[in-house]
């Protein structure tokens, strides 16, 4: 493992999310980078067991992850919310299949939001989920993030379901400009 | 001109017991599973763009296999940033086989990108692909082939062909079923190997 080269901030509730990851066997990671994942983004890079994939639009991560469950790896895909309307005709691939899918989801478009131009989709993110076929789970603390992210790991590689877990912004800190 | 169906099973023709085949929806679909219907191919039925993404996501998860993605201009044109991301990973066991009669054919025959001012074998070396190759004529075919199983990837090989429609075959549609038969059929490969 690489990840002694990375470490968490001691209150970095990431690293959480990190270890629910890691003891679930996530071994590829696919992203558009974000401020609110850039630890967790960080610490999967520095994993030598963890493949990690920057996209250049968010639909692509949903087709990576089934791609690599097809061929026996388990996966997530970190993404901001204004990338979840990207996604929508690709989700259809997970449902159409069966594919078990988690995806962690920084929210913009809500708390504290001092950009308008991320409100609509913010706003829409949850409703695009559940109208996809998603369980969503939406962390207001660090300790949900974590517990939710196992749980999510979960449903999704047992039970076969696509799962979103949202991270409210109120939980990331509105942007500050 | 090149017929596309006959190009596809040439290619896929005695094709290596490790290769793993995605095919992107519509005629290239067709022209796998005419190819041959192994639990080796993965059709796509939909998720238009996808194609060259997930070839990315099985590649990196089966080192130990070839992975081929055989789609057309039209599927690889909606997901040509995906070239880049394949690229900035540089996955060696994946190569990736356009389909390329320069028109949208599942949708009346309009006139692609590529029958403008795209060629996608130049996108995909300017993304950072190792090598790229285009067959024009039949005697093109077996350099596009042996790129496509055997160079070090990720590779792009475009086959230009003819718009004519031909015969539709149609493969198993459900996708449960075709991930279902096609991770079976891997996980036999692996139990096989590790005997």
């Amino acid at each position: 493992m690489k990840a002694d080269s990375f470490s968490f901030a001691g209150d970095d509730w990431r690293a959480g999310i990190f270890t629910a990851l890691k003891a679930h066997g996530v071994r590829q990671m696919a992203y558009v980078p974000d401020a609110g994942h850039a630890s967790l983004i960080n610490a999967c890079l520095a994993d030598n067991e963890i493949s990690c994939s920057v996209l250049t639009t968010e639909e692509e991560g949903v087709a990576v992850l089934a791609g690599a469950e097809l061929g026996g790896q388990r996966g997530v895909m970190l993404m901001q919310s204004s990338g979840v309307g990207n996604c929508v005709n690709m989700f259809s691939l997970l449902k159409s299949c069966g594919f078990p899918f988690v995806t962690l989801v920084t929210m913009r478009g809500e708390w504290g939001e001092f950009n308008p131009w991320q409100m609509p989709m913010g706003q829409a993110t949850e409703e695009t989920f559940r109208r996809s076929g998603f369980i969503v789970y939406r962390a207001d603390t660090g300790e949900d993030a974590a517990a939710m992210t196992g749980s999510a790991m979960r449903l999704a590689y047992d039970s076969k379901c696509p799962v979103a877990v949202l991270l409210s912004q109120r939980l990331i800190g509105a942007k500050d400009f | 001109m090149i017929e596309r169906r006959k190009a596809i099973a040439a290619i896929l023709q005695d094709r290596p017991d490790n290769l793993l085949v995605i095919s992107g929806l519509g005629s290239p679909t067709y022209d796998v599973a005419a190819a041959g219907d192994v639990a080796q191919n993965f059709y796509l039925w939909g998720a238009m763009g996808g194609a060259a993404a997930m070839g990315l996501g099985l590649a990196l998860a089966r080192p130990d296999a070839r992975v081929l993605v055989v789609t057309g201009d039209g599927e690889m044109l909606m997901g040509m940033g995906s070239l880049a991301t394949i690229a900035a990973k540089a996955p060696g066991n994946l190569a990736m086989l356009v389909i390329d009669n320069e028109a949208f054919g599942e949708t009346g025959g309009q006139i692609s990108h590529t029958g403008k001012t795209t060629n996608l074998a130049a996108v995909a070396l300017a993304c950072g692909f190792r090598h790229v190759a285009t067959a024009y004529k039949p005697t093109d075919l077996d350099a596009v082939k042996q790129l496509v199983l055997e160079e070090n990837g990720p590779v792009l090989g475009v086959v230009k062909t003819s718009s004519d429609e031909l015969p539709r075959v149609l493969p198993e549609r459900d996708g449960h079923i075709i991930r279902n038969r096609f991770k079976t059929a891997l996980a036999g490969q692996q139990h096989g190997e590790s005997r």
